[in-house]
């Protein structure tokens, strides 16, 4: 259980691994995520499940390196394991044909939009996908969204490539045009959620996020997880991870995931001088 | 002995014997288990105060009447395994029970060596833990003889005292059991929130592979209501009876301005970062926590207490625990509060937290706090704390930890086809047999009675196993 098939390099940084797990892509439903630990002293970690093969038992996990664990996934090899992976956790999306969306997707947030949108183009809906990354290098899994989606545009930061600009003007140009939209589904990083949010409140458009709070058990035990929304405390691992994007406080979630900003930086730092893993994909990865 | 000495005219008194304890400066900075266990000595010593009463009253304060003065003899006549074997009729846990139970106000209150003033209660529970562990390190691997298997199968939600014992007791007569853990780990708040001091992970451990051994199955990362049902144990997998034993898992926070402020934990996610997840350890092991230099602990039960001897050993310089009612009030085992003052931490009584102060980075700086007195007593019996007005304080800390109660985690009652619950959100269930509304569905322990006690919790699973075995025909 929990063997590495595949796994390859899909952007700086970003890595795709299929992994064997039957049971969990049996149950899983698009929206939910599992909870991994690469090895027994390791740190318990969301990643969203970005696809799933039923027939093979297989699960996809897309993931950026950005601290001591998701560096060390990026170090292990095809056919070694992880120590656990837990899931499905979290509250499956809300599927049904609204009609048109929009979908919107930031950098490393396209992973956990592609089963969103798959599933919600399953429904019937019309879907629009607009993907942004700050430069062409960082846009990924573009052909698995363009598969999906009855529209797609592309913007980077840069203008590198597609449109020029960020998601949230290509969002606020749709709704000039006056495209009917019945739902925006917004996933990337908290600064782009809350643009796309401030775009989609003047338009009274219904907004859906996935937020990405820090997690520990992610069965709504801990409360690490804890995000307001609409003045409430609610538990992003049980009550979400999606929410009603118009009335999450962006700014705590944005506070709350730099707590461990020291303590990170000294796990990292202690990964890199004794480094685990067995390092033939990614040499450079750490 | 000379003649001039006056002869005894009765047998000298023997005290209760103490508890060996690692020194308290010491402890305070480490992770190893404050209390050391008897001696082979002080052992005899003390089970030679039991009186062997023809009617023990002390069995009548134990939820899973384990028989005490029956191994107490069996300890006097130097059979410990004997002694081992007696308390595990009852008690599938008794290195758990002889650690963490609250035997003050159970067995040990209902000793007639103790009673009436006349003296301290002989220690069972000290007994009961030499005893076991005595058993566990001199194992001879003989294992009494188990009935064949009926072909009967059962799963249980969650690992925790109540479906470990439910499992224990099925198991012993031939009834396949599998249990389900959410965790990666097994033994429910025994491992992730009982700090290794007053519980080692390795003792639980032990017990749990002892339950392996007998040939229950264990699965792990594996949450009933997202992966499966309980509806789907039932058809899908044909389990004859399920026990959803499920804990009180979800921390309840004040509702006070600035709960959401970085550094404020629930003691549930701060004794996982450190126990489970072994913060102790970082960055040998990868999960952090903060290090508070000056941490409060609201609350007065077990967990406030083991979050605040969490929170020193980590190395905080200051820890109070803030609590509404005095001292005498303090719903935590006697026995742990005493270690908590040795040890350094600090007492605020009479005080409620109104409000977290926060910093433009959004992290805790200063609780303030509403001085409170004591009123008329309230349902609990208890007397109320009612607010002085216009009496209010403040303290600078850096780290707050919220250790006020546990609610029901609501993913398997939501997910469980016609399971009724209370206002509480707890599943509703007989106390004496566990029988839910739902037919072949059992439930015991925290998620019924709210939080309590691993005894209690014990006893609920015992209580259920009787049940089920008697629903399927089995004596
Ligand atoms: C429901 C959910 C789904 C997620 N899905 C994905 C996914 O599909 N792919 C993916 O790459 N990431 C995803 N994340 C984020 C991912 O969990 C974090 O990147 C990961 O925990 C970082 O672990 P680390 O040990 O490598 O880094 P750490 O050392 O823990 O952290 C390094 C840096 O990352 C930041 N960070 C920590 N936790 C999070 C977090 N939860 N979200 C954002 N930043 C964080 C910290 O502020 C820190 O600066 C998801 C998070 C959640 C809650
Ligand atoms: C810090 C702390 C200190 C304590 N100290 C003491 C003490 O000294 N003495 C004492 O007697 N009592 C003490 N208690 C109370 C005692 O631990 C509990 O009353 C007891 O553990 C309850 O047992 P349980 O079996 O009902 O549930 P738990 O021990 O809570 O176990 C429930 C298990 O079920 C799992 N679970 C939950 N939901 C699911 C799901 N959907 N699917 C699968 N698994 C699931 C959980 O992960 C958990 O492992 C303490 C409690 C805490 C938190
Ligand atoms: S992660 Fe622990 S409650 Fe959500």
């Amino acid at each position: 259980m929990f063997e590495i098939l595949e796994k390859e390099r899909i952007g700086p940084g970003v890595n795709r691994a299929v992994i064997s797990a039957p049971e969990i892509a049996a149950a899983h439903r698009p929206g939910q995520f599992i909870i991994l630990r690469t090895h027994k002293d390791g740190e318990r970690i969301p990643l969203t499940v970005a696809d799933k093969d039923t027939e093979k038992g297989t699960i996809t996990l897309v993931w950026q390196e950005v601290g001591a664990t998701t560096y060390y996934m990026s170090t292990m090899c095809i056919g070694e394991k992880f120590q656990d992976i837990c899931g499905p956790l979290g509250k499956p999306t809300h599927i049904e044909n609204f009609g048109t969306v929009v979908g919107v997707g930031g950098g490393i947030g396209v992973a956990p939009l592609y089963p969103i949108t798959k599933g919600l183009h399953d429904a019937g809906n019309h879907m629009v996908s607009i993907i942004g990354a700050r430069t062409e290098g960082l846009l990924i899994m573009t052909e698995d969204i363009r598969k999906v989606s009855d529209e797609l545009i592309i913007s980077t930061d840069d203008g590198s490539f597609g449109v020029h600009g960020f998601v949230t003007q290509v969002l606020q140009g749709l709704i000039d045009k006056g495209t009917k939209i019945d739902l925006v589904v917004a996933i990337g990083p908290v600064p782009m959620m809350k643009a796309v949010c401030n775009v989609t409140r003047k338009a009274s458009l219904p907004t859906v996020v996935s937020l990405n709070p820090i997690m520990v058990d992610g069965t709504g035990m801990c409360g690490a997880c804890r995000v307001e929304v609409a003045g409430k405390t609610l538990f992003g691992c049980v009550d979400g991870p999606e929410f009603d994007g118009l009335q999450v406080d962006f700014d705590l979630l944005m506070k709350r995931l730099a707590m461990y900003k020291g303590p990170e930086l000294i796990a990292l730092n202690n990964f890199r001088e004794t480094p685990r893993g067995c390092q033939c994909t990614f040499p450079g990865g750490a | 002995m000379s003649d001039l000495e006056p002869k005894p005219t009765k047998k000298p008194k023997i005290p209760r014997q103490k508890m060996p304890e690692q020194d308290p400066i010491q402890r305070a900075h480490n992770f190893y288990e404050v209390a050391l266990g008897y001696e082979n000595d002080l052992a005899l010593l003390e089970a030679s105060r039991c009186l062997q009463c023809k009617k023990p009253s002390c069995m009548k304060g134990c939820p899973v009447e384990v028989d005490i003065p029956d191994f107490i003899q069996l300890v006097k006549s130097g059979d410990l395994m004997g002694a081992a074997w007696k308390i595990k009729e009852k008690n599938s846990l008794p290195r758990i029970a002889g650690r963490v139970c609250p035997q003050e106000s159970q067995c040990e209150s209902k000793c007639v060596v103790g009673a009436k003033g006349k003296g301290e209660p002989c220690a069972i529970g000290r007994l009961e833990r030499y005893v076991a562990d005595y058993a566990a390190t001199h194992d001879d691997g003989k294992r009494p003889e188990l009935p064949k298997p009926t072909g009967l199968k059962v799963g249980v939600v969650g690992s925790g005292p109540a479906g470990l014992t439910l499992a224990g007791a099925l198991i012993k007569k031939g009834v396949g059991v599998t249990v389900f853990e959410a965790l990666h780990e097994l033994g429910g708040v025994l491992v992730y929130g009982i700090p290794e001091f007053r519980l080692p992970k390795a003792i639980v451990r032990s017990e749990v592979d002892e339950l392996r051994k007998l040939g229950v199955e264990f699965k792990t990362n594996w949450v009933i209501g997202r992966i499966e049902t309980v509806d789907d144990l039932l058809e899908k997998r044909k389990y004859d009876g399920v026990f959803i034993g499920s804990g009180a898992g979800a921390p309840l926070f004040l509702k006070i301005p600035g709960e959401n402020l970085n550094g404020v934990y629930s003691a549930n996610e701060f004794l996982t970062r450190a126990n489970l997840m072994k913060a102790y350890m970082f960055p040998q092991a990868d999960t952090p926590v903060a290090k508070g230099r000056r941490v409060v602990v609201f609350g007065g039960g077990n967990v406030a207490m083991d979050s605040a001897r969490t929170a020193l050993r980590l190395g905080a310089e200051e820890v109070t625990i803030v609590y509404r009612r005095t001292m005498d009030e303090l719903p935590a085992r006697t026995e742990e509060v005493h270690h908590a003052i040795e040890e350094g931490v600090k007492f605020q009584l009479l005080n409620s937290p109104t409000e977290i102060v926060g910093n433009d980075s959004g992290w805790a700086i200063a609780v303030n706090l509403q001085k409170m007195q004591l009123g008329e007593p309230d349902a609990s019996g208890r007397r109320r704390p009612v607010a002085i007005p216009g009496d209010t304080a403040q303290i600078e800390c850096d780290t707050i930890i919220v250790a006020i109660g546990n609610g029901a985690n609501p993913l398997v009652p939501t997910s469980t086809k016609n399971l009724e619950t209370n206002k509480w959100g707890n599943i509703v269930a007989d106390l004496e047999t566990g029988t839910t509304s739902r037919d072949r569905v059992w439930a015991g322990g925290d998620i019924v009675t709210g939080a309590a006690t691993v005894i209690l919790a014990m006893g609920a699973g015992r209580k259920a196993a009787l049940a089920m075995l008697n629903t399927f025909g089995i004596s």
